[in-house]
This record gives C-alpha cells, structure tokens and sequence, in this order.
C-alpha cells in the first residue's frame, strides 16, 4: 500500500508535457556596488570644488543615471540575461540605497563581464504605465530626483547639476539633463542618447553560488561627463537639455563614465 | 443614441454567467468593480487608447471624476483639472486666452479641450504625449499650471479624508472600489483619470443627427456651409474627429516670446511653429481661439484665414495659393454659412451631461 501511495503522489505531481528529470538551475546572487567618482577619488556633492578639462571650477550637487538591461558575460563566451522587468535601477548620488543593486536569481557560474545601456530602452520608454512601477514611476519631482519629463513622456538619462564661478548662467549653475530614446517611430525621431556599457572585470571573476555573493564595484566618473570626446565647457553650455547636438555631444561623455572598480567575495546566506 | 451604454451591475453579471453556463466554479468577486460597457458612436473611427488594458468601470470613472475636479492635485490644493477645462465651455478655460495656474502665474498656451480623447494619437498643443496615461504628469507638474509632484498627490490622497475639506472624500476606499484593494499608485491614479477622460465624448451635435442621416438636421445655409467646410478647411479639420491630428502652421504670426510649438519636442526645422489642429467638434463653446487664443470669436478666425495669414518658411501648403497669395479665398458671406455650420457641431448634451460635471469638490475661476 505504500508503495502504491508513493506512486500516486508523483503521479500527481505530474502536471505538464515535459519529459525527462526535472530542470533545476541552481540560482545565486549578485551584488553591483555603483561607486560614483571624481577623477581618482570618491564624489562629495556640494562641498568639494573639482574642475573640467577647461580649467572651469565645479561643485556637484546632482548626479544620478539610469541604467538597465543587465547581461552577465560567463567565461567561456556565454551570457546571462536579467529577466528585463527586474533590470531598470535609478541611481541617485544623494540616496546612498539607489547605489546598490541586487541582481536575484543568477544561474551559478563564474561572470567576468557586465554589460548594460545608460537610460531606459526604447520599448519600455513607450510602454503602458502599468509597466512603470519601480525605479521608472514617472511620479518623481522633477526639482528633486526626478527623471521623468512630462512635457515629452519620456525619461531623463542622466542628470548632472552643479555650480562654478565660470557659468553663463545667471544663478551660477548648470544643469545637464541628457535623455531622448529615438522617438517613438520613423516620424518622430529624436536623437538617442542611449549608451551602451561593456565593463570587463580586468581578468577576475564573480563568482555565484549558493553561498557566495560576489559585490562588484563599478564606478562612474562624472569628470568623464565633461571631459569626453566633446568637452562640455560650462561657460559655454550652462544648460543641455533639449539640444540634439550638444545633448548627444554629453551622451558621447558619458558613455565611457564607467570602470571596474573591484569584486569582493562574500560569504553571504540566500 | 447615447454614446454610454452602462449595464448595471445585476445586468452585467447575467450576461458573465451566460457565458460560463458550462463552469460551475465562475463566481463573481463580490467587492468588483461594475464593468461599463464604452460604445464608439457610430460614425466615428476606432479609438487609440487600448481599453483593454483600462476597462472602464463605474467606480473607476467615478474616482477619475473626483481626481479630475480635486484641487489636491495642485500644489495650492485650488487648481484642479476643471479648473482651467471647464465643461460648460467643453472642458477649456472660457474666456482666458492663457490660463492662470497656481498663484495665478500664466501659462503660454490656450487651454485645449478635453473631448474625444480616447481618439488622440498625441496630446497637447505640442503633441509631446502620445499615451492618455501619461497626459496628467503635465500639468500637474508644470510650474504654473498646478506646480505639484505626482508623488507628493498620492500621498495627499493616501491622507485622506480629510475633515475640514468641504467635501471629505475617502480615496483609499474610492481606489478600493475602483481597483479592489485601497492602495494610491501611480498608475491607479493615471488610469482612474484616463477612464473619466474616456467617458467625455461628444458625439451628438446636430451634424451627428446629419451625419446619421436626418437630413433635416442641418438648414439650407449650415448645409451649404458644410460645402464649402469641406472645401476649404477639412484638409486638416478632417474626418468626424474635425481634426487629422497633424500638426500645421497656420499662418499666426508669432507673439513677442515666439512659441516654437512642436519644434520644441521634436527639433525638426520643418516642425517650427506648428501646433496641433484641434478639434472643431463643440468650437462655438471654446473661444478664445488658436494656441495662444489670440482670437474672440469664429468671425476674427475666418477673418484671419482670409486676410492675416503670415507667410513663415513653415507656412501649411494649404494656405498658399497658385498666385503665390496666402490665405483663403472666401467671401462675407461664405464666412458665415462656414461659421453657421460650425455652429452645428455644439453638443449641449456634452456641456450639460451631470455624469460630467464637478461633484462638489473643485473650483472654477
């Protein structure tokens, strides 16, 4: 009898087409630390003057991006892609939180690379609002952290303020808010300043298992946001927002803002 | 015929269980929302916004309603959306050329009407939204409209009621009704106001009974009227909307802090100083007139297709004749049986709809 009880309790769990053993894949995590940087040493908002390629002082008092559609590189030239509802992150200098990314179920296996886009793919820029909710609920302040402009739906990349005794403006500030997607179709193109990121971490491994969490430090210089291939001089362009030309000239920036700062292996219980 | 077919609720659970006689299991939820049945009114083409996605119910556009006349969701909690789209003037600001916003700061454009919405492939003067769900971020958080952020008129909202309102509106319990659970989001919120939004069609002037085919719904002048309207005018105020959607320079000449319009979001040369052609649907309601409203009455419109056209690079081909004049070749009198027609297209069933109108909470300046 209880041979045959046992026999119908798997019968029951017998529930679809397939065949074979069951498909388990060990899932792990991983940990991305977004370090933001200065040159060689860590950004202080407000209270530490820098300066850019033209020799103009800056202070920064925001600096926040987003990046998302997360691909694990593996050794041995496979990939691992995050499921696309869980990989929007807004990251936000002054909310220390936004600087930590937890990437759930990740197959087990040795990752020697990340690539991911600064912005918010096309697709999901145009999308329902019922897939807005997280990091891409458009309901911000724009005066605060906001990365969501209202007057043309779409999302706010990267946003850089600050202020120098250099700037045109009239408040001494500048305000660099790069976004555009490429429009929502052949007659409506904008510029796109969607920017892809491919950060190898320099011959280490992160490592997932079970037990162990690998935390990968990545870090985005944000003197490399105006000192790229188009220097952005704040006298000059106090304000870029709108501008095809001067706004892809910062996008061209900023695409290369990212390095690989250092893999830490921890120990770490699910 | 109504363009709203609204099933009660008894009614509309008969029709669910029929379709399930076969399943014994179907049990209605007993907190869901009524489904209201949306009907397209006969003579007008399919609708953009996918109501598949927003199924309009009687809670759902009762909440919209409340949210769309609530001053909450300004910063001053004074101006709502019905404070500057009035419906006695089909849903704009009459008599305003620019509408004033909070702290009574100034917009730079002319209220447009909020009708038929649910056939807009873009939004605004500037056609700088294309999804109805995302239209309230806009004013809400433009500085001198309602100068208020989305997040912080949720959390109002979650606050409530609140007693020393004059009406004290519970809306956790409307967004329960509406959605099932009394959680304020985001997208609730947003789609709670693009379901009242839906509601607002009109879609029963008198050209609707002509166009239906009661030819004595029109005079002999308002049908010769309608001649020369499609003559002259339905290249761009075209199809039973009154509007191709396209965004056109007119010929107005630009005021002292020129208005780009659709240049603005697109930054295409060929864009500069276009607007969007609005509707003309209820246009005997909405003066002032133009983007700008620059315009009283329908008489200085015509007057200013016939004579004051503006011959920018952007200037709309229609305006430009063969002599290389501008403008329209009209007379006094053809004026008139256009704007006798144009008079046809008012929908007193629109502006006076109670399902429409301010349930007690807004405030109209």
């Amino acid at each position: 009898m209880l041979f045959i009880g046992a026999c119908l309790i798997v019968a029951c769990q017998y529930s679809g087409p397939e065949v074979g053993p069951p498909l388990i894949i060990p899932e792990g995590r991983m940990v991305l630390k977004f370090d933001n940087i200065a040159g060689n040493e860590d950004l202080v908002l407000d209270n530490k003057t820098y300066s850019n390629s033209f020799g103009e002082d800056l202070t920064i008092s925001k600096f926040n991006y987003f990046v998302s559609n997360f691909k694990l590189l593996e050794e041995g030239g496979d990939s691992y892609t995050i499921p696309q509802d869980s990989s929007y992150f807004r990251i936000v200098e002054a909310d220390p939180k936004t600087q930590t990314v937890i990437l759930n179920g990740i197959p087990q296996g040795k990752y020697t690379g990340i690539e991911y886009i600064i912005g918010v793919d096309s697709l999901r820029s145009v999308s329902g609002i019922e897939k807005r909710g997280g990091a891409l609920d458009p309901s911000g302040d724009m005066a605060g952290d906001g990365m969501y402009w209202a007057w043309t739906s779409g999302y706010i990349f990267v946003k850089l303020e600050g202020t120098s005794s250099k700037s045109s403006s009239s408040n001494g500030k500048f305000y660099y808010h790069i976004g555009f997607y490429g429009g929502f179709d052949s007659e409506n193109k904008t510029v796109n300043n969607i920017k892809n990121v491919k950060i190898n971490f320099a011959g280490e491994k992160a490592v997932v298992t079970g037990d162990s969490v690998p935390e990968v430090r990545l870090t985005a210089d944000v003197l490399k946001v105006f000192n790229g291939p188009d220097p952005v001089s704040v006298e000059k362009n106090p304000g870029i927002m709108f501008d095809f030309t001067l706004s892809s000239g910062v996008a061209n920036n900023y695409k290369s803002m990212f390095g690989f700062g250092e893999i830490k292996q921890n120990s770490l219980a699910k | 015929m109504p363009a709203l077919v609204l099933l009660t609720g008894a009614a509309w659970l008969t029709v669910l269980v029929g379709a399930c006689k076969s399943e014994d299991s179907v049990e209605p939820e007993d907190n869901a929302p009524t489904l209201l049945v949306w009907k397209k009114p006969a003579n007008f083409p399919d609708p953009v916004y996918d109501l598949s996605k927003n199924p309009l119910t009687v809670e759902g556009v009762e909440l919209g309603k409340f949210l769309f006349y609530d001053g909450m969701l300004s910063r001053t909690n004074v101006i709502g959306c019905g404070t500057c789209h009035q419906q006695q003037s089909a849903f704009t600001h009459h008599g305003h050329e620019l509408s004033h916003g909070v702290d009574d700061q100034l917009g730079k454009r002319n209220t447009p009407s909020i009708q038929n919405m649910a056939w807009n492939p873009l939004f605004f003067w500037d056609g700088g939204v294309r999804d109805m769900d995302f239209v309230p971020f806009n004013p809400i958080e433009n500085p001198v409209e309602m100068g208020e952020t989305v997040n912080h008129v949720l959390e109002k909202l979650r606050l409530t009621p609140d007693k020393s309102a004059k009406i004290p509106v519970d809306y956790p319990n409307m967004f329960k009704a509406a959605f099932g659970t009394p959680e304020i989001t985001t997208e609730r919120m947003m789609k709670a106001l693009s379901q009242f939004m839906t509601t607002l069609v009109s879609a029963e002037s008198r050209y609707d009974k002509f166009a239906m085919g009661d030819v004595t719904a029109l005079s002999v002048e308002e049908k010769e009227g309608l001649i020369l309207f499609r003559k002259n005018c339905s290249s761009c105020h075209e199809g039973e909307l009154f509007t191709n959607f396209s965004f056109r320079n007119n010929g107005l000449a630009p005021l002292k802090n020129e208005d780009l319009g659709r240049f603005d979001v697109t930054r295409r040369e060929s864009d500069r100083n276009t607007f969007k052609v609005p509707s003309l649907r209820n246009v005997s309601f909405t003066a002032p007139y133009m983007h700008d409203g620059r315009y009283k009455t329908l008489g200085e419109v015509l007057e200013h297709y016939t004579d004051k056209v503006t011959n920018l690079p952007t200037l709309d081909s229609a305006f430009i004749q063969k002599s290389g004049k501008t403008g329209l070749n009209l007379t006094d009198i053809e004026k008139e049986s256009i704007i006798a027609f144009l008079r046809t297209l008012s929908d007193d069933n629109f502006i006076k709809n109670n399902a429409f109108s301010d349930p007690g909470i807004g405030n109209a300046f």
